[in-house]
């Protein structure tokens, strides 16, 4: 069984974790450094991005969750999580973890009151997922080997690039597991081949 | 393709990416940014922070709509305000204007002595103040989205926050245990709606978010609230009425994220200069008293 950590300063941590668990990997609190050495994935829930950028710094996390995000090991960022791991936000000149090849437009549906639920086929997932955005974020344009699973009105609000899954809306707040399936089995392949490179060396 | 907006997954979902977090009184631009550069998850626009509406005295409405403009226009954060209650006029005003929650608040004079607003029709979300499960279920049946205890706004008092988080979670405890059979008289003696307590039983938590707020004074105020089981916490008057807003923000916000750390609270309560001075509750009239209000 694989264990996926859950960043879990702020946000909907709670539910990331039933949603892994209900599809059965263990969940694991991360909040510390310690905590990053034990797990073989790692999900950055929704949340507020500026605040758990803050955060994240006020813990001194940055250079061990960078260093996690060049380990192989997958990454999967929900909404603020998409934003902390993109390499690029419109209209900002800093970014955070930095390590997706993608550029985010924040808060790009607009405020609260134009958050919306939408219907969304994704490639490689399944047609009719039940897609819950919140003041959500879009990719605006993704770099090489990017694949984009999932599209809304042109937008692009789900993709994957190598080890790192990103997504614009909720899949944690909406009964249907399939996206967090689609990570977990992306954890299973990545320990499988780091297991595999381990016994080669051995 | 269907596309709706202001479903209750999208309403409540707002408030489950707040967890953790500290919503912040402001009542300007400038407050905002501090409180989003502090690491605030929101902030509350207002046109005074509680503890001068008491001292203010007279009625208190919703604050100048240029007051809560300016204050979305500087933040990236999401920014509420706050509606008397039962007033479905500045309710659907500070919809109009894309505020992206509102607290339907006791801190507010009541426009309404019997009739909160009907929460449900709106788009906005709504959070509103309870003392109990009754209240909170009333609240949740109308459509509030995320609840908060009421406490004691702009006393710097903490023991009527705490009263209310036990008193809810020894409620929800009790229903989350029942047999569904006694759900119907439990309704009943709470004055709740059965369906919400149908949902909590199925749960066995509340079906939204639950802040603390009213007379949080300290980091360790914070930490207590968390400690208790709160989702996060509202600091009204307590952070800009301190020596340094700026420091006092970030400590409410490393506090309330690191609740069990105590060495961290030790630290970030270092120097922080002196806290509201804080009343005592049992000293109020019962006319002053504002977790009174709300029905």
């Amino acid at each position: 069984m694989v264990k996926i950590g859950v960043l879990a300063l702020q946000g909907a941590v709670r539910e990331h974790f039933n949603a892994i668990e209900a599809v059965g990997a263990t969940a694991i609190e991360v909040k510390h450094q310690e905590e990053l050495q034990d797990i073989d994935g790692l999900v950055i829930p929704g949340g507020e991005s500026t605040a758990m950028r803050k955060l994240i710094d006020y813990d001194d996390l940055m250079p061990a969750l960078q260093r996690f995000s060049l380990s192989g090991k997958p990454m999967f960022g929900t909404c603020a999580g998409l934003i902390l791991l993109a390499n690029k936000i419109i209209d900002e000149n800093k970014t955070h973890i930095g390590a997706m090849n993608v550029e985010v437009k924040r808060n790009s549906f607009g405020r609260q009151i134009n958050s919306f639920e939408a219907l969304l086929d994704l490639k490689g997932i399944g047609n009719g997922f039940p897609a819950i955005f919140i003041r959500a974020p879009h990719i605006v344009r993704v770099g090489a080997n990017v694949e984009i699973l999932g599209e809304y009105e042109g937008r692009i609000v789900l993709a994957r690039d190598g080890q790192y899954l990103g997504c614009s809306f909720h899949p944690e707040l909406a009964e249907d597991t399939r996206i967090i399936e689609y990570f977990v089995h992306m954890v299973e392949e990545s320990k499988r081949s780091i297991l595999a490179q381990l016994k080669n060396v051995l | 393709m269907v596309i709706q907006t202001g479903t209750e997954r999208v309403k409540r979902g707002m408030a489950e990416m707040q967890k953790g977090g500290v919503i912040m009184d402001v009542i300007n631009a400038e407050q905002a940014k501090i409180a989003e550069a502090a690491g605030a998850v929101a902030v509350m626009a207002l046109e005074r922070v509680p503890s001068d509406i008491r001292s203010a005295g007279g009625v208190a409405r919703m604050a100048d709509p240029r007051i809560v403009e300016e204050v979305m226009d500087a933040v990236s954060i999401p920014v509420m305000a706050k509606v008397r209650i039962g007033h479905k006029v500045e309710a659907r005003v500070l919809e109009s204007m894309g505020v992206d929650y509102i607290d339907e608040s006791e801190v507010l004079t009541p426009a309404d002595e019997e009739f909160h607003l009907l929460k449900s029709e709106y788009t906005v979300p709504f959070v509103c103040g309870c003392r109990d499960l009754g209240e909170a279920a009333r609240r949740i049946g109308e459509g509030a989205s995320m609840l908060r205890t009421k406490g004691e706004p702009g006393t710097g008092n903490i023991v009527e926050a705490v009263r209310h988080i036990r008193k809810v979670h020894a409620q929800v405890r009790k229903v989350a245990n029942m047999a569904k059979d006694e759900l119907m008289t439990e309704a009943k003696m709470l004055g709740a709606p059965f369906e919400v307590l149908l949902e909590i039983n199925r749960l066995g938590r509340l079906p939204v978010v639950n802040f603390a707020a009213g007379g949080i004074a300290t980091p360790a105020d914070a930490a207590l609230m968390m400690e208790l089981g709160a989702d996060g916490v509202f600091v009204g008057s307590g952070i800009f009425k301190s020596e340094n807003p700026e420091k006092f923000a970030r400590a409410i916000v490393e506090a309330t994220t690191n609740y069990q750390d105590y060495k961290l609270i030790a630290e970030v309560s270092k120097d922080l200069g002196i806290p509201m001075k804080g009343m005592d509750i049992s000293k109020l009239s019962q006319q002053d008293r504002m977790q009174e209000r709300g029905w």
